[in-house]
């Protein structure tokens, strides 16, 4: 497939390189041939239909799983992660669609899962510490939870997704990867997840949101990548594109 | 109504099940029992030194099944440390008798660690087929024949000993209950375990090493099961291939009444020690109440399924 010509931001190495990534599961191709790369300081959208294959990128990143084909470079060198531990070494984060909290744990527990803080000479979990840097982080999401004690099965649906994006933005160095990241949030809650967006921006991270909202890509996005049935359709910079225009990469309907 | 309900709610019954049981337990056993010195001390501490291997073994489960597995094969592993340690301790000091048995313990856990986290089998198929071949092993090893420990210095150690004046199994019960306590609650290794056992993905997700975390838990269970061996031997004086053969359940009702869920993530140390010490008041309990082994059998089955049932309804929201 020949590539159509694909607009890039200008300085530096990107954060994040993909060449020719293809994914296959048992036989059926998920992803055909995608290539993209993500700049410091860039949000970039994917959008596609249900199925698309959207999801399945974020994991192939973020080394959930690995690729049957293709390159994927972090800051400009070659890397193949073979364990989301691998990426979140190296300052990666990801906002999981289907969430990937633990349930039956608490709300701080998760938000430090992995980078437990611990203090004294026996290493003891510093449980305090843990629950009271949990509650500035989530008042600043402007997510309302009950406590940061509370256990992740008593929140709702957009309570979780907010623990969830705490947790990615918090902990992120160079790169977000966020699958629909708003989906069950409110209206209120949603601004508030734009506008931390906007904030890793500022923070010159690098950003890739999945979303079915076409209205939030256009407010949040520096470009958008169109994915169709696991075809790669195209890039285009967001404020040189419309509505229309993408629409129709999407659905392939003129 | 509904806010009723939700502060019921919010006192999760099951975390306080045992307590109240076990006090209940007590009071009537004490009242029932009055004449028959179940209310001494020494009755009181020869519970807590009877139930030491019980506890131990709890201990090793609560992280076990935390961790979303589940170790069947403890009974076995119980009798074939046992065995082991006495027959090194024929000729033998006693601490290479008790390494023996102890290294005896890990190493089946170890076995059934690598076949449940490396191999991705199943645990309850793995611990079921590993608890039939260790009963082989442990018929096979002195030909059904018991060996008897005459080393004074293992059986003060494990069994009737005392430090400053405090029975040594005892003071086994109240080290590994602590130490088991902090591991579990206040360490980060205890922290992944609960993260395995609720959502692996998610651990995955955030790095733990899930296969890592999933080993040790099988190590850890065969160790305790091992320690529970010498416990067992030192306080006999000897090892036989019956030891442990009908704690499985024992253990698991323990550590289930005392808290733990069977699905992982969730569970308690020290209510696995009150799960224990639970059990072993109605042993004790039904004995000095004179009934026959099969009545003793039969009461003490349908109080652990009220038990039971009572922990567990409340799992289900
Ligand atoms: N583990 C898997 N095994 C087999 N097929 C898979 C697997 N994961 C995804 N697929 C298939 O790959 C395709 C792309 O799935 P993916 O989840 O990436 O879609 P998506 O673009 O995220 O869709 P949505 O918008 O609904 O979230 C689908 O046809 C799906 O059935
Ligand atoms: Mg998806």
């Amino acid at each position: 497939m020949q590539a159509a010509p694909v607009p890039q931001a200008t300085t530096g190495a990107p954060v994040l390189g993909l060449q020719n990534i293809r994914k296959e599961f048992g036989g059926v191709v998920a992803i055909e041939d995608f290539s993209l790369d993500v700049h410091a300081g860039e949000v970039v959208a994917l959008v596609g239909d249900n199925g698309a294959g959207k999801s399945t990128l974020i994991k192939i990143i973020c080394g959930v799983y690995p690729p049957t084909a293709g390159r994927i470079l972090i800051d400009g060198s070659e890397t193949r992660f073979s364990d989301p531990a691998d990426s979140q070494a190296r300052g990666i984060q990801v906002v999981f669609q289907d969430l990937a909290l633990a349930e039956r744990q608490p709300v701080y527990m998760n938000l430090f899962l992995g980078r437990e803080a611990v203090t004294g000479p026996f290493r003891r979990l510093d449980r305090r510490r843990m629950i009271r840097e949990s509650e500035e982080l989530v008042r600043g999401m402007d997510v309302r939870i009950p406590s940061a004690k509370s256990t992740i099965r008593d929140l709702s649906g957009g309570q979780r997704q907010g623990v969830a994006i705490a947790r990615a933005t918090h902990w992120a160095s160079k790169l977000v990867l966020m699958d629909e990241p708003t989906a069950a949030l409110g209206v209120a809650e949603t601004q508030k997840v734009e506008k931390i967006i906007g904030g890793l921006r500022e923070r010159n991270l690098a950003v890739l949101i999945i979303s079915h909202s076409l209205d939030q890509v256009f407010r949040l996005s520096d470009r958008i990548c169109v994915l169709r049935r696991g075809v790669q359709i195209g890039i285009r910079r967001t404020h040189e594109t419309t509505n229309n225009e993408i629409v129709s990469m999407i659905t392939g309907l003129t | 109504m509904a806010a009723k309900l939700a502060a019921f709610k919010a006192v999760d019954p099951s975390r306080y099940i045992v307590y109240v049981g076990f006090i209940l337990i007590l009071i009537g056993f004490s009242i029932v029992l009055r004449d028959d010195g179940f209310l001494t001390t020494r009755n009181l501490l020869n519970i807590v030194q009877q139930t030491a291997p019980i506890t131990v073994m709890a201990v090793g489960m609560v992280f076990v099944l935390t961790a979303g597995e589940i170790d069947l094969s403890i009974g076995p592993i119980v009798a074939v440390s046992a065995l082991i340690s006495a027959i090194v301790l024929r000729e033998n000091f006693w601490f290479l008798g008790a390494f023996a048995g102890l290294l005896a313990g890990a190493a089946i856990g170890a076995m059934n660690g690598l076949l449940v986290a490396y191999m991705r089998l199943p645990s309850f198929l793995v611990t079921l087929a590993t608890m039939g071949f260790l009963a082989g092993v442990a018929r096979w090893l002195t030909d059904l024949k018991s060996v008897p420990i005459t080393n004074d210095t293992f059986n003060g150690i494990f069994g009737a000993g005392t430090l400053f004046g405090v029975p040594s199994l005892v003071m086994w019960t109240i080290g590994i209950v602590f130490l088991g306590h902090f591991f579990y609650r206040d360490s980060r290794y205890g922290a992944h375990v609960h993260a395995i056992g609720d959502s692996p993905l998610s651990a995955r997700a955030v790095g733990i090493k899930v296969d890592r975390v999933r080993f040790s838990v099988m190590v850890l269970s065969g160790a305790c099961a091992g320690l529970a061996g010498l416990l067992y031997s030192g306080r006999l004086h000897g090892a036989r291939y019956t030891l442990g053969e009908t704690d499985l359940l024992t253990v698991i009702a323990a550590v289930i009444v005392g808290g733990t869920r069977l699905n992982g993530g969730v569970g308690t140390v020290v209510g696995a020690l009150i799960g224990s010490l639970l059990m072993g008041l109605l042993n004790n309990g039904l004995i000095l109440m004179g009934l026959s082994v099969s009545e003793q059998l039969m009461v003490r089955g349908v109080i652990l399924l009220a038990a039971i049932a009572l922990t567990l309804r409340e799992t289900r929201t």
